[in-house]
């Protein structure tokens, strides 16, 4: 085994709702739905309006700046919804599933035979290049750029995430020929980053044409950004490229069969959730079936993806086109009264300012209550405690909120994500919205730039 | 709980934008969330946020402080006790403490939160809970006998020059405790020095017998009167003349022990602080020439409000430097100036008031430099790949 690398900074949170490794086939979803919100700094525009019919695989709507770039649906079947919000902005384009799929074809080969252009054109036609982002900025790649690198995070060390091994065990074969497709994209390295805690899958470890990078610590170690900064950090001008397990399992059934299948496994996870398990889903799906009669009474958040980074969906919202991970908590619209005066034996904290670190076993039912109000910054080193590249998160942070460019390209603004500040700011005592700061900062620098 | 949680729900509209007493927004919100945690659930980014907020983090402090003032109250009494000749008992001479330090500490309370609470109102800001702990801190580093209305002008000296006027909590340069005790101790240098100052009715002269010279062990030690020194366990224990909060370096420890602990207080600040004040010793020692020179170097550390400070005031996370490494040589940087300007300085013995509050006024330059090792190191990663 190749060397290890040790994240030391870092939080696991310690929140009840694992999912149970038991993966359950879905009663097919009634609805389907691509939600532009997914992707970062795209403008979409619609190819498809309300009562046409889509094969899976067929584009529902393109990118104004990237036009080739496809976003295709998920299902056979009709559109039956676009919804929009502010400023009419498009927010989910929903379809109506037809009870038995029916696929659009791909001409495929075997990848490789084809050129770089041949492998780029097929993933943008079917929607499946999203499935690559670069960094800097998170946004979809570029096919003209030339990435240094490609990373795949094979763990993830979100709270309640699924286990990326158990996700792709029986996918050898696709695992294999979607990196045969990566590696044709790139002339460096494929890195391939795994847990060091447990033996990974063979699915990971018998693959050919990457990398192994074996990490190990808690959260954010499974986060691409963090292990790019350990392996090869981005510096000005570089462009590396990003994907994970299931994503690259899809492009290599793509390239198999000939056909957009948007299976996926994603957990439902959380404390409200009565049996926490995997099902195997199709990508975009609505959560309905799963969470009816599966949930707790009371107010609760539904949130696709994990607690730090996911987004806010309805009862019957649709699953985000990265997201592996389902999470349900209770809301906590309640007031608490002396809140900050009682012992707190029974609230979970980060920092032993509450009496609940003699009971060190325990896991908690996190609810979504702010707990304080915003304040100025005062306190120090506290992000620094839960953050592990080096670069100065609170002055990265002042750099972005003054919108000074140079000082923010100084201290590092293309190495990091809103997802590697998620940490900062679940631990905030000023109660500051971290990853929105971020998100700004990587925004003006992307208009900047270009 | 239920009754008090729907009358203030009933009342709030009148404080809100429109209502009858918008004026005094702030000040209701204030109270609000000082018995209500707020309902507020998170909108957008992480979906769940730590349990402790400002609130918790300054109560923490609060309560690290309670030994200290405890002590301070009782020392208070047994100094006054000790100097007229009397004997009393432990609540005898706690109550007589209390009834002396309680007034300042409300006095500073009344006069530091109203000044905010204008000052938030003024601005449209919630009322930050900074001065919960500066509240505190003010008494604990005056002398017992110290006037009411020189803590009132000091209090609010400290809160609007030392804070408001920059900005607000989270934004002041320098310490406001320490800016208080600066104010006085330059303003009204006959209530802040000198021999008379530390026990209580020694400055009117009544009662007190001829073999109690008042003076502490700092002055002692500055004097040249190393032979008058109390023995290391009164020092330690703190049974000894100075200001209210200082003497006692057992509770002191007591209240560092909770700020490490639950990792409120900074302990690269505090350590390196300590190691400060024994490397100017040690160096001292080598090159000493009286009698002050040649004390012991870790002796310094229980000396005078070396420990008060090295504990409290330097961790001041707004008013200290703000990165790990910076925090080191910020905090290492007073410990040595302060038994610097102790022994050197024969003019202020208590070099710890003005170390700290020089190192405040350094700490962003000690940053700078920080932060800019680390864009050198960035920008030669991107030269030797390019």
């Amino acid at each position: 085994m190749s060397k290890v690398i040790k994240i030391k900074k870092g939080l696991n949170i310690k929140i009840l709702g694992n999912a149970e490794k038991i993966i359950k086939k879905a009663d097919q979803s009634e609805f389907y739905a691509v939600k532009p919100s997914d992707f970062t700094g795209i403008r979409p525009k619609l190819v498809v309006k309300v009562g046409d019919k889509v094969k899976a695989g067929s584009p529902l709507f393109f990118d104004k700046f990237q036009p080739k770039v496809q976003f295709t649906s998920p299902v056979s079947g009709e559109v039956v919804e676009i919804n929009r919000g502010e400023r009419r902005a498009i927010l989910e384009v929903v379809v109506k599933a037809d009870t038995t799929i029916e696929y659009e074809e791909f001409n495929v080969g075997n990848p490789k035979d084809l050129s770089r252009e041949e492998i780029i054109e097929t993933l943008q036609k079917s929607g499946l290049w999203p499935t690559i982002r670069q960094r800097p900025y998170s946004t979809i790649a570029n096919a003209e750029d030339k990435p240094k690198a490609i990373f795949i995070s094979a763990f993830d060390s979100a709270p309640l995430a699924p286990d990326m091994d158990y996700v792709v065990k029986d996918c050898v074969d696709c695992f294999q020929k979607g990196i045969d497709v990566l590696s044709k994209l790139t002339e460096g390295k494929i890195h391939l980053n795994l847990n060091a805690d447990y033996p990974p899958a063979e699915t990971y470890t018998k693959a050919k044409g990457v990398q192994l990078n074996y990490f190990t610590g808690p959260h954010p170690s499974g986060n691409v950004g963090i292990q790019i900064n350990k392996i090869d950090p981005i510096n000005k001008g570089d462009i590396v490229w990003y994907t994970y397990p299931q994503e690259i399992v899809s492009i290599g059934r793509l390239f198999m069969e000939g056909k957009y299948d948007a299976t996926k496994i994603v957990a439902l996870t959380g404390s409200e959730v009565k049996n926490p398990k995997y099902f195997k889903i199709l990508g975009g799906a609505s959560i309905k079936n799963m969470v009816e009669n599966n949930v707790n009474d009371g107010q609760l958040r539904y949130i696709s993806g994990n607690i730090l980074t996911g987004s806010k969906i309805d009862k019957d919202g649709y699953v985000g086109y990265y997201d592996n991970q389902i999470t349900v908590i209770p809301e906590g619209k309640y007031h608490e009264f002396f809140g900050w005066a009682t012992p707190g034996f029974k609230k979970y904290t980060a920092s032993r300012a509450l009496l609940s670190w003699l009971i060190p076993g325990r896991k908690y039912r996190l609810d979504t209550n702010m707990h304080g109000g915003n304040r100025a910054y005062v306190m120090t080193g506290e992000y620094e405690k839960v953050f592990p590249m080096d670069i100065y998160p609170v002055q990265l942070i002042k750099a972005i909120m003054v919108e000074d460019i140079d000082k923010m390209e100084q201290l590092g603004i293309y190495e990091v994500d809103e997802e590697d500040f998620a940490l900062c700011e679940y631990v905030c005592t000023s109660k500051t919205e971290v990853q929105s700061i971020i998100r700004s900062g990587l925004d003006l620098m992307r208009k900047e730039m270009s | 709980m239920k009754s008090l949680r729907n009358y203030l729900d009933k009342i709030k509209p009148h404080f809100e934008k429109g209502g009858k007493f918008e004026k005094f927004e702030s000040t209701f919100e204030a109270f609000e969330t000082f018995m209500f945690v707020p309902d507020t659930v998170t909108k957008k980014g992480t979906h769940v946020r730590d349990s402790i907020d400002m609130k918790r983090t300054m109560a923490i402090v609060v309560f690290a402080l309670v030994p200290t003032v405890l002590f301070g109250m009782w020392n208070v009494g047994l100094q006054h006790f000790n100097a007229t000749g009397q004997e009393g008992t432990l609540f005898e001479l706690f109550w007589f403490g209390f009834l002396r330090v309680f007034p300042i500490i409300v006095v500073s309370y009344a006069v530091g939160l109203g000044i905010e609470f204008a000052f938030a109102q003024y601005r449209g800001h919630e009322v930050n809970e900074g001065f919960l702990v500066s509240g505190i801190l003010i008494p604990l580093v005056l002398p017992v006998d110290v006037p009411l209305w020189m803590v009132a002008v000091a209090t609010a000296f400290a809160v609007v020059i030392g804070k408001e006027v920059f900005g607000g909590t989270g934004m002041n340069i320098l310490n406001p405790a320490l800016t208080a005790r600066a104010f006085l101790f330059f303003a009204y240098p006959s209530y802040m020095s000198g021999n008379e100052v530390w026990t209580h009715g020694m400055m009117n002269g009544e009662g007190i017998i001829d073999s109690y010279s008042g003076a502490t062990p700092l002055a002692e030690a500055a004097a040249g009167n190393i032979d008058k020194l109390p023995s290391i366990q009164e020092m330690f224990i703190g049974t000894i003349p100075g200001s209210i909060g200082e003497t006692s370096t057992i509770a002191i420890l007591i209240g560092a022990a909770i700020l490490l602990f639950t990792g409120i207080g900074s302990a690269r600040i505090m350590i390196s602080t300590f190691i400060g004040g024994l490397v100017m010793g040690l160096l001292l020692n080598i090159f000493a020439v009286n009698p002050f020179m040649e004390i012991p170097a870790w002796e310094h550390l229980l000396l005078g409000g070396f420990a008060f400070g090295a504990v409290f005031m330097a961790t001041d996370p707004v008013s200290a430097a703000q990165t790990p490494k910076g925090k080191i040589i910020y905090g290492f940087l007073i410990g040595f100036l302060a038994i610097l300007i102790r022994v050197i300085n024969p003019a202020y013995p208590e070099g710890v008031m003005l170390a700290i509050l020089l190192m405040n006024v350094f700490a962003p330059l000690i940053d700078h430099y920080v932060i800019e090792a680390n864009i050198k190191k960035r920008l030669k990663r991107a030269k030797v790949k390019a």
